[in-house]
């Protein structure tokens, strides 16, 4: 398993030598001096990162570290106080957010935000791109939409299925247990045809079972030509598929790299160390022992 | 007791044109927070300027009733408007509070003597529907129509006709609309509204939409009350919207049919209970006087939607499931 994942992992994704803020090859989103505080705290402050096209790049960092205010930003859900960010060459700073996600930069939430009262199969079609049925005068006119909506179904059964949620299609979404959810926004954020796909702790909650399918499911992401940007806390799966990794703490970017070399560096055991001194080193500690046992 | 008036007014009641004013307006209240989530306190706001728009084209502006009624629907779409672009950005709750703000305020402006000319003031409006108006365009013949407590004279009748024509187009609209996909957004920002930005839907612009339709039901609800009565700023009242909420939760918000099968049941059991109570009072079973029983209703309206809102949130019409999982 390891060796075959190893095979599928982008090289010589950077220019010099890893560091935070290094130069990529062919960068999608780059950003610049993006500054977030709420009130007297700093939640984030990114200097310059660049995330590369085409590969997986895991976004991890202790509990508060500032991924999601990070993700939320990027996307339009939240401003920052300061800085300026592009996706594909076009400037995003002041962008809504549905724009953002138009462009093909489509995100996923960390509270999982499956639309209750509509079914499974509505969740999904619902995240389909230019639909003709979408707009007001169209929409009193089925013979206008009815053959895309009918191809949309499709698509949509065929991405339930992969997802293991194809007998749930006519449940509301509310019925699916919480793995289930997490399940539905991904496969409804692929419904979009993203180019960006930043999924803010896919793996949380999801059973072990299924956490080997949708390892290979997001690894076949990248095959298909998208860029995956996630944050995530099991090392495990970081290891595992990602081409690169960028370490946040303390809303700042603390080190970045290839996953095999980026772990071993002081500043990220540091930063994992120094957020949790006064909770839970018994976690931190395991955790920590994981990491260099899978650097070995 | 005279049981034989009591069952006749109130069967009377299932089909006047102020059911059919009412379940328009309701119907409304399903787009606005059945279907979209948007928390609209005022539509008795949106029937008043229906109506005075109507009215005021006709008496004032001197147009032709039919223009006058496109004007009032016109009215509504800019009452909608100046609502909806400082609010809709923002959480659903400042829209509960803009809304029940602004009908109150044009109910204040329709009723303060500074624009009696235009306005009626206190009085209101009348005689709009006459003479080259509403009633003239009457397309039946002088003579009594209908059988038994549902007798009406051939202009009750046309009222009837005209509303449950426009009662009619606005539900088949209504229900076109949420079968779409375009009902499809509409119900998922009902639910979250981040998720469906996520996926890159112009959540603002769908909701624009939906408040402008939902208020043109309801334009069309003062409409409709407008050819079967005055213009009066005593209708258009707080207390309304909440008969209309009522009316809503209690055919099922998120139906299509509810909220008009809701109207009747709601104000078919108001004009029961309006020939009961005092009736119960004189006749000694009831140990308060005839007024006292008159204002019973409005506790037991009380009571009713709190029942219903505890117990069967979903509405009579509503679906089951939802009951299990209501937020
Ligand atoms: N809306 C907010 N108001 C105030 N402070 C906030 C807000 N959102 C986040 N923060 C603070 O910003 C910091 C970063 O939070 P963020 O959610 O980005 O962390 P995270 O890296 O995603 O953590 P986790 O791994 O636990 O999800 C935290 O200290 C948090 O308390
Ligand atoms: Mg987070």
């Amino acid at each position: 398993m390891s060796s075959n994942s190893e095979s599928q992992k982008s090289t010589g994704l950077h220019i010099g030598v890893a560091a935070p803020g290094v130069k990529k090859v062919d960068p999608i989103l780059v950003i610049d001096s993006v500054k977030k505080s709420f009130g007297g705290l700093t939640a984030v402050d990114v200097e310059h990162l660049e995330i590369p096209r085409g590969a997986i790049t895991a976004l991890i960092g202790p509990n508060g570290a500032g991924k999601t205010t990070l993700f939320n930003l990027l996307t339009g859900f939240d401003n920052p106080d300061t800085g300026a960010w592009s996706f594909e060459g076009k400037q995003l700073a002041g962008i809504s957010s549905f724009k953002v996600a138009k462009m093909g930069q489509v995100r996923t939430f960390q509270l999982t935000k499956a639309l209750s009262l509509l079914t499974v199969l509505e969740n999904m079609k619902l995240g389909a791109k230019n639909q003709t049925g979408e707009k007001l005068l169209n929409s009193l006119f089925p013979f206008l939409w009815r053959k895309q909506d009918n191809e949309l179904e499709v698509k949509a059964m065929e991405l339930l299925r992969r997802f293991k949620l194809d007998a749930k299609k006519d449940d509301f979404a509310a019925s699916l247990s919480g793995g289930q959810r997490k399940l539905l926004e991904m496969a409804r954020a692929l419904m979009t045809d993203p180019v960006l796909v930043m999924l803010d702790e896919p793996m949380a909650g999801v059973n072990p079972a299924l956490t080997q399918s949708l390892l290979e499911h997001v690894l076949n992401l990248k095959k298909e030509g998208m860029t995956v940007l996630f944050v995530e806390h099991d090392m495990h799966m970081v290891r595992h598929i990602a081409d690169w990794v960028v370490v946040m703490a303390e809303g700042k970017v603390v080190a970045e790299g290839a996953p095999d070399t980026v772990m071993k560096e002081q500043a990220v055991i540091d930063a994992y160390l120094g957020a949790h001194q006064d909770t839970d080193l018994g976690v931190v500690t395991g955790r920590i022992k994981v990491i260099s046992e899978e650097g070995k | 007791m005279d049981w034989g008036s009591i069952l006749n007014n109130t069967l009377a009641g299932l089909l006047t044109p102020t059911i059919l004013a009412f379940a328009l307006a309701t119907l409304g209240l399903a787009m606005h927070f059945g279907f979209a989530g948007l928390l609209n306190f005022g539509i008795a706001g949106f029937m008043a300027v229906g109506a005075y728009g109507y009215a005021i084209s006709v008496l004032t502006f001197g147009l032709p009733w039919w223009a006058g009624m496109i004007m009032g629907v016109a009215a509504s779409v800019v009452f909608a408007l100046i609502m909806g672009i400082p609010t809709l950005r923002l959480r659903g709750d400042y829209l509960a509070i803009v809304t029940i703000a602004a009908a109150e305020i044009l109910r204040l402006l329709f009723l303060t003597t500074a624009f009696e000319p235009v306005t009626g003031s206190a009085d209101g409006l009348f005689g709009y529907n006459n003479s080259g108006g509403f009633a003239d365009a009457n397309p039946f013949p002088p003579g009594d129509y209908g059988w038994g407590p549902w007798t009406y004279n051939e202009q009750t009748l046309w009222m009837l006709v005209f509303g449950l024509m426009v009662l009619a187009v606005a539900t088949l609209l209504l229900w076109a609309l949420m079968r779409s996909p375009w009902g499809r957004v509409v119900k998922g920002i009902r639910e979250d509204e981040d998720a469906v930005r996520a996926l890159g839907k112009n959540v603002f612009a769908y909701k624009m939409q939906a408040l402008i339709i939902g208020g043109i039901f309801g334009a069309l609800g003062g409409i409709v009350l407008a050819t079967s009565t005055n213009v009066s700023p005593g209708v258009y009242v707080t207390s309304l919207t909440f008969f209309l909420w009522t009316a809503l939760l209690l055919g099922g918000a998120a139906t299509i049919f509810g909220p008009v099968l809701g109207s009747i049941i709601f104000w078919v059991l108001q004009a029961f209970l309006t020939n009961i109570l005092p009736a119960l009072a004189e006749s000694g079973i009831l140990p308060v006087s005839g007024i006292q029983a008159a204002t019973l209703r409005y506790v037991l309206v009380g009571i009713g939607l709190m029942l219903i809102v505890i117990y069967r949130p979903q509405g009579i019409f509503g679906d089951k499931r939802e009951m299990t999982f209501v937020k």
